[in-house]
Formats: structure tokens, sequence, C-alpha cells
């Protein structure tokens, strides 16, 4: 089942499958980050009041605004 | 002459090569975005002269903000590109390097923090990486300065790849894809003391605390320094020095190189704050009042970037400089701007949109202290009460809140969302702590110096024409109706634009009492920037933009010291 990274709870990990979301510059970024279809992808912490998330790709953390996380589709792994 | 340029991703060391290859000094951290332009510096490599250029760095040649636009600006000057990247992160750099390739330039790919990929269990087969694309490849710790030989010695080895297609993004990634896993081996390691440090101060519950305990503490160690360097060192110097410059005073008896020089003698002696001459206050503003301050902040300042606190720090604020129109990163140039506005001012670079650049540069030049600022601070409101000091910080922080929910309505654009790399922590180096600090106050004294002198000198002539009683007389109806204080506070305000430290020799003669003075420090430190900030948010945000500044400034200074009066003098 997809659903935005936003859905998943710290600590979880996940499998991207998609990025959404406006035109391909913002899509390359992601990608140049790190975050692409097929990568693992693990939630570190969810900051409250719509804060941003810092998710983990190959071992190095990014923080991402909540709106861009949610562009994010993954597949959630147990 | 043949110019090289060093291009790669953000916080990969680029800097730090370009210093081993030049021994030119930059300032280099840990955390994305540190070059926000571009240095050059000159060696001779292998019995060649050349140009070495540090671009900012980039993550593709699609440029997503100012700092990266230099960076592909760049580029186009270059005859030979090195391409720094980041081992520990192989496959993400790789997309770059194959952008670079496509600008069809002689190009040598240097693998930086090779010691951090072995560490954290990575291997890199480079000849494979060499054979894949088809150039050399060397590996360089550039901190400790191994490898930077071997990138020397084959430059000239630096080619183009003979069969060179162009490919479409989507090809780039499989490609990228496929080579990673050609060449690199990642063996699986078990997360160590700094992993749990960095989970720990990112997450909101245990981040939060541990981010206030730093900040106090980095505010704690500042004054520490600085008030047992003045106590301990700079006011017994100038105490040896007063003999001397009572010397000179007697020598040169009164007249106007004596009132240029030492300046007033206030009861019988010489006053270093007061007297208003070049070679006392001249001389004891900078270097007894700011000086030990700016050392005890950069020497934290370096810490906090050295270690790669900082970007957590931006995750954990994030929230509240979302609200102000910007978000996280804009946490950068609140900091450095607590050293020095021109160093935050240009910082801003970093920040995606003119609008997110546009408040943090008026919120800056606003309200935050620059070192020199909190010194007039302290020293005009010190002697009346702590609590006094604090009332002005503290009105600065809601200026500084209120203003950005303001602003973020009222400015149009787009403000959006954080998107930053955190890097790992690394132990911060001890002698590059202090190079990096005392390249800060070498700096320090060349751009404050000769501005004191100037105001120094502007007050002296100013006073000696009359103009100075002129102006106070045509401002003293509005400043005693709006702000309950004396006229003659209007020559601090014009001496501030130099200097705002210089203000305090102005103010203290006013016998203000507390309110008043708490009024008119406010103002002071609200009202404009100094005239270096000046220039450069001229150069960021262009004319325009800098004049609406201005006039955001002007006007909160006066909102803010009219609110103040009501609340403080009645």
């Amino acid at each position: 089942m997809q659903e935005p990274i936003t859905s998943l709870r710290a600590g979880a990990s996940a499998q991207v499958i998609a990025l959404l979301g406006p035109g391909s510059s913002f899509q390359r970024k992601l990608r140049t980050m790190g975050i692409r279809e097929g990568v693992r992808i693990k939630v570190v912490a969810v900051h409250p009041f719509a804060g941003p998330l810092v998710v983990e790709i190959g071992g190095r953390q990014i923080t991402l605004g909540r709106g861009i996380a949610r562009k994010i589709m993954v597949r959630a792994e147990d | 002459m043949k110019r090289i340029v060093l291009m790669g991703n953000p916080n990969i060391g680029k800097s730090v090569v370009f210093s081993r290859l030049t021994g030119a000094e930059v300032i280099t951290s840990n955390y994305p975005g540190t070059t926000v332009d571009f240095s050059r510096g000159r060696a001779c490599l292998e019995d060649e002269r050349v140009e070495i250029i540090d671009a900012p760095g980039t993550y593709s040649l699609q440029p997503t903000n100012r700092a990266e636009e230099v960076a592909v600006e760049m580029l186009r000057w270059a005859d030979l590109i090195i391409n720094v990247v980041d081992a520990t992160n192989l496959e993400r750099n790789l997309f770059l390097t194959l952008e670079l390739l496509e600008e069809r330039k002689p190009m040598i790919l240097a693998l930086n923090m090779w010691d951090e990929a072995e560490r954290s269990g990575i291997e890199i087969d480079k000849k494979a990486l060499e054979e894949h694309l088809d150039l050399p490849v060397v590996s360089t710790i550039a901190l400790t300065g191994e490898g930077i030989k071997e990138l020397v010695e084959k430059l000239h080895e630096a080619r183009t790849p003979a069969d060179l297609k162009a490919l479409s993004e989507e090809e780039k990634w499989i490609d990228i894809g496929w080579i990673s896993k050609e060449v690199q081996k990642v063996s699986h390691r078990h997360p160590g003391l700094a992993d749990r440090l960095s989970e720990a101060t990112i997450k909101p519950f245990t981040g939060t605390p541990i981010a206030l305990m730093v900040i106090f503490s980095t505010f704690w160690t500042v004054r520490l320094i600085g008030e047992g360097l003045i106590a301990h060192l700079f006011e017994p110097l100038f105490e040896l020095y007063r003999p001397l410059a009572i010397k000179v005073s007697a020598a040169l008896g009164p007249g106007m190189l004596h009132d240029l020089l030492i300046g007033k003698i206030i009861d019988g002696n010489i006053d270093y704050v007061q007297s208003m001459g070049l070679l006392t206050t001249g001389i004891y503003v900078p270097l007894g009042m700011v000086l030990p301050y700016i050392v005890g902040f950069y020497l934290a300042l370096s810490l906090l970037e050295d270690s790669g606190y900082l970007p957590r720090l931006a995750t954990l604020s994030d929230n509240l400089f979302h609200r102000l129109g910007m978000h996280g990163h804009a946490i950068v140039p609140l900091f450095l701007g607590l050293g020095c506005n021109v160093p935050g001012a240009l910082s801003t670079r970093n920040l995606e949109t003119r609008k997110q650049r546009f408040i943090a540069a008026t919120l800056l030049g606003l309200a935050v202290p620059c070192t020199a600022k909190s010194a007039m601070i302290f020293g005009v409101l010190g002697s009346y009460g702590q609590g006094y000091v604090f009332l002005v910080f503290a009105a600065l922080a809601l200026v500084y809140v209120a203003a950005g929910l303001v602003l973020n309505k009222a400015v149009r654009g787009e403000s959006p969302e954080i998107f930053l790399e955190i890097p790992p922590y690394r132990r911060p180096g001890f002698l590059t702590i202090l190079k990096k600090t005392w390249m800060r106050i070498r700096w320090f004294l060349a751009e404050a110096i000769p501005f004191l002198f100037l105001g120094v000198l502007l007050v002296n002539v100013l006073y000696t024409v009359g103009f100075m009683e002129w102006i106070a007389r045509i401002f003293s109806p509005f400043f005693e109706w709006w702000l309950a204080i004396p006229g003659e506070a209007v020559v601090a305000l014009l001496v501030g634009f130099f200097r705002k430290d210089l203000a305090v020799g102005m103010l203290l003669p006013l016998g203000l009492n507390a309110g008043q003075m708490v009024v008119a420090t406010t103002v002071l430190s609200l009202y404009f920037p100094c005239v270096a900030t000046f220039a450069v948010l001229v150069k960021e945000l262009g004319m325009r933009d800098t004049l609406k500044s201005a006039a955001v400034m002007a006007v909160t200074a006066l909102l803010v010291g009219g609110a103040m009066r009501m609340a403080l003098i009645g």
C-alpha cells in the first residue's frame, strides 16, 4: 500500500515508491539529496505543530518541511 | 593563467581542499552553505602558475538559491575542474559529476573524506571508478592534507572522457546506480555514540531542552571569556597606556589638535568612553570594549559551526522561523549576525527566495544586535542594573518575532520549506578553531577601526562647526514629545550610523534616567544597522529592497520607542 511518508511514526522504515509534486526541479532536488524511487528511508523524528520531518537515507539525515514530505510516497516495512 | 575551479556538493570540504592547494585562509565549517561566494587564490602547482577558484557547494547545475547560482557561474570560467566528491556519500555526489562531465572540460575527481568513509565501512574501488568514468580519481583527506600532493601530481591527467553521450536525468540515475554498485562495498555498521547523540539532539522532546542548554551555555561562555579578558588583560593594558596619553595631552596643550586626538578632559582625567579623541575613545571602544567579546563569541561560534550542531538547531527552530516567513536555515544569518551583521547578511544567500532573503536581512539589521551593539547596550545600561540590560534584549527578541510575523503577511512571494542535509557530528579541531577565530578577529579589526576613527572624526568636526547643536535643536521637540529623551540623543543616532558602540560616549554624558536610557538604547539598536551592513544589504537585496528594508527599520524603531516610552516613562 502506498502512503505519504508523513503518515509514518518516528522510528518507522519504508521504501520510496514515488515522488509526487510539481515540476522536475522539485523532484531533481529530492533525488540529488538521495531521496529516490526504490531507496530505503527511515523516519528519525517528527516535529510537532506541522513541523519538519527528519529522515535518514543511506546513513545520512535530512530535514524536510512537512509539505515536501507529503509528496514522498512510500510503502511501509515492518 | 590556467583557471582551476573546485566544484562539488555542499559541506564536503571544498574550502579545506582550497586552503590546502593555495595556502589561502578561508572560513570552513561543518554545515552546508558555509561558502556563499567564490574565493580565488593563486598557487604554483607543478611549476605552473594557476588560479584556483573555490565555488559554493551545489547539488546540481540547476541552481535553487543564490549561492548555487554563483557556483554555476564560476563553472563558465573554468579551464579545469576538480570535482570534490564526498566518499561517504558517493551515489548522491555522482549526479553532479555526470552533469559536470557534460560541460566537456578537463576534470579530475577528488574522493574526499576518505578516512570517514573507511571508518563507516565504505570501500570504494578507485581503479574501477576511474575506468567507469574515464577520469583520474584521487582519494584525499583534506583536513590532514593526505592525498593533496597526489591530486596536484595528477592534475595534468585531467581529461574529458573519450566517448561521452548526453544523458537524460533518468538515464543518469540509472548509470549512477550501476556505477556505485560496481565500485562500492558497504558493510553494515552498528550505530555508535555519535549516532545516538545525533538522534537525541534532533528529536523534538530531547532536542529542545538540549538546544536551550547549548544556547544558554554559549552566551554564558561568551560573557565569561569577554569579562575575563577585560578584567585581566585589556583594562590593565589601558591603565598602562594612560600615563602616556596624559603626557601627549599635556604636550599638545588645549586646541583643535588636542580635541581631535585626546578629546575632552573630564574631571581632570581622560575618560576612555566619553573623551571622544582618536587616541582615547577611538582606540578604547574597539579594543577595550568590543574585542574581548568578539574573541569570546567567535570561539563559541566556531565550536557550534565545526561540531555540526547548527543544522540540528535549524531543524528544531524551523517551526518558529517558518511562521516568520523563513525556514530553519535562517538560524545561520541570525547566529553569524550576533557577531557582526555583515557576514550575517551575506549568509542570507542560502535562502531560496527573495521574500525569505528580504525578511531575514531586515530582521537582522533591525533586531539582531552585533557584538558592537551588545557592547553598547551593556556599556550604557550596565551601571543602571542588569534588569535594564535584559529589558532591551527582551525587546529586541520580541521585535524580531513580531516584525517577522507581520512581514510574513506583508511581503509577497513564496517561502519554501526547509530542505537541509544534517552532517554527521565531527570533533572540532583545536588549531582550526583558533585559526578561524584569529581570521575573524583580524577582519573585525580591519573593518571596525577605520569606521570608528571616521566616527570619532565626524563627531569632532560636527561639534566644532556647531552642526551638532543645530541638529539637536531641530530634533529636540520631536524627540522630547515622542520619546521623552533630550534632542542631544539624536547625535548618538547620527554617530551610530558609523559605529553603534561609539554611541555609549554620546549617551552617557546626557545624564538620562534609567527609563530614558532604555528607550534611547532600544531606538539606537533598532533604527538602522551600521554603514558597513547597509552596503552589504544594497549588494544583496538591491537598492529598492534595501530602502524598503530601511523604512521598515525606521518605522519600527519609532513605534517601539514610543511604546516603551509609554510603558517606562509615562
